[in-house]
């Protein structure tokens, strides 16, 4: 047996243990890779840069789990941070599906600490889970206090200037809705289509590729497509001067270069081995 | 009665809201807001209840017959116990300040919950790698074109890539902007002609197996 047979049959656990060298060393030691600003992102930071001023509110909806946390939790909170350094009224819904409340919860506690004069109510708030995704949807479109009635807190919206101010589509200058799954598409066909809310979305790399025809459209004003688009975002808050933290998604988008070149490279690998393999048995 | 009951009320249901959608009076505008904002959601609530019926049944089941890995249905129910009383223990009168402190909802979902979650999705990484060296094969046209377009989005969509070349982002968004967008946009109106002729069937009482039985 060849060096080529042997490395094509080569233990899979081999390729785990170099991903894993791959992924954790840049995590360690940032290699501080340039971040190219893409036009879907720029747009979208461009439109809720806008909002400032205009007395409508963004309604950011995490409709994710942590499954998907380490793509789309770095987009909620650059959102956040962008929102409260401009003054922009923000409304961070927990999301349609139950799970998504921990992960918007976790994300205000990150975006908020570089913020101390931000007020709960005034400046902010945050909607828990009430149950029946697209319908909720539609349901805001007529009055957020009647959907929901409560905050997370458990006070009640007309008590609160924010959401006094704000009930339904027409104060609301986008919905920018974080998900892996096909959640987004509901946005557009409720709250777009019927109320004609502009939408916005941030989504998981492999997601993405699906929401270029929304783009295309203007369906969708602009779009974070996985760990890249957040890291574009974070990278758009620090050209402006806003605080960032710690930016998690530019730190993640060195471990995931490492990985796509290896991965690339096992590519090549694979298919000189198989070629080579092939050829040999052709002469045989 | 048992399926034409049913049957009836999607029909009626059905076409009263699509007819409404295009009738902004005030009559239907109020049986809209009626509709969306308390039954709808009310009835969204039952899928809770069903939800909960399968799961017990099914892992009770799995319990009782000792079949393989029933021992993980033990631990199912444990997780839903805790979570549960850390949800809702802080109602229990007396045992309030006890939950909060040692079963804290919010320590549970971040500190267990979510790192389990995201580890479980995050293998992923390991198995495309592995599953990309073994199945990725230019073995046909079809195949190499795949290989090659998936190598430069895979290269293009990292800052290593804008690094190695600084038009690489641009053709990668080019990429996805115009080949990618036509295919996805016939692979949409194919579901969106499929999802209204399903709709109409459902409507009109042809498609019934929602109903369950044969």
């Amino acid at each position: 047996m060849g060096f080529w047979d042997r490395f094509l049959k080569i233990d899979r656990r081999w390729i785990f243990l170099v991903v894993w060298i791959a992924v954790v060393i840049p995590l360690i030691k940032p290699l501080g890779l340039p971040t190219h600003i893409t036009p879907p992102v720029q747009k979208l930071y461009d439109f809720i840069d806008d909002l400032q001023g205009e007395e409508k509110a963004v309604l950011l909806s995490f409709d994710f789990d942590p499954s998907t946390m380490p793509e789309l939790l770095p987009m909620g909170v650059a959102i956040i941070r962008h929102c409260f350094a401009k003054k922009i009224p923000i409304i961070v819904y927990g999301g349609l599906y139950p799970q998504g409340v921990g992960m918007a919860k976790m994300a205000i506690d990150m975006a908020k600490t570089d913020f101390p004069d931000i007020v709960y109510g005034r400046d902010y708030v945050f909607l828990g889970y009430v149950p029946g995704v697209s319908l909720v949807i539609l349901s805001i479109g007529e009055s957020i206090q009647g959907t929901f009635g409560n905050d997370y807190f458990g006070n009640r919206l007309d008590t609160l200037p924010l959401t006094m101010s704000v009930d339904n589509y027409e104060k609301i200058g986008i919905v920018v809705d974080l998900s892996g799954s096909s959640i987004p598409a509901a946005w557009i066909n409720y709250a777009y289509q019927r109320y004609g809310c502009r939408i916005g979305c941030g989504t998981t790399a492999v997601s993405a590729a699906q929401y270029y025809p929304y783009l295309q459209t203007g369906q969708f004003v602009g779009m974070l497509g996985g760990l890249k688009g957040a890291a574009e975002y974070e990278e758009l808050l620090e050209r402006n001067g806003i605080p960032t933290g710690r930016r998690e998604a530019t730190i993640g988008m060195d471990a995931q270069s490492v990985v796509h070149l290896l991965i690339i490279l096992l590519i090549i690998l694979g298919n000189i081995g198989f070629f080579y393999v092939r050829r040999r048995e052709r002469r045989v | 009665m048992r399926r034409t009951f049913p049957l009836v009320i999607a029909f009626i249901m059905g076409f009263v809201m699509m007819i409404q959608y295009f009738i902004p009076h005030p009559i239907s505008q109020k049986f809209y807001k009626i509709m969306v904002q308390q039954w709808l959601i009310i009835i969204s609530i039952f899928f809770y209840v069903f939800a909960w019926r399968s799961f017990g049944l099914y892992h009770i089941n799995k319990i009782k017959r000792r079949k393989e890995g029933w021992w993980a249905s033990v631990v199912a129910f444990v997780g839903v116990f805790f979570m549960l009383l850390a949800g809702f223990g802080d109602r229990i009168p007396g045992f309030g300040n006890f939950i909060v402190k040692y079963f804290n909802f919010d320590d549970l979902y971040n500190y267990m919950f979510a790192p389990l979650q995201a580890t479980m999705f995050s293998l992923l990484a390991f198995f495309i790698a592995s599953a990309a060296f073994r199945a990725f094969k230019a073995r046909t046209l079809e195949a190499t074109l795949l290989l090659v377009t998936a190598t430069i989005v895979m290269l293009g969509r990292v800052p290593l890539g804008a690094s190695l070349w600084k038009g690489l982002p641009e053709v990668v968004e080019w990429i996805l902007m115009y080949p990618n967008m036509a295919a996805q946009r016939g692979i949409m109106i194919g579901v969106g002609l499929g999802m209204i002729a399903t709709s109409l069937k459902i409507i009109l009482g042809i498609e019934r197996s929602y109903l369950g039985g044969d």
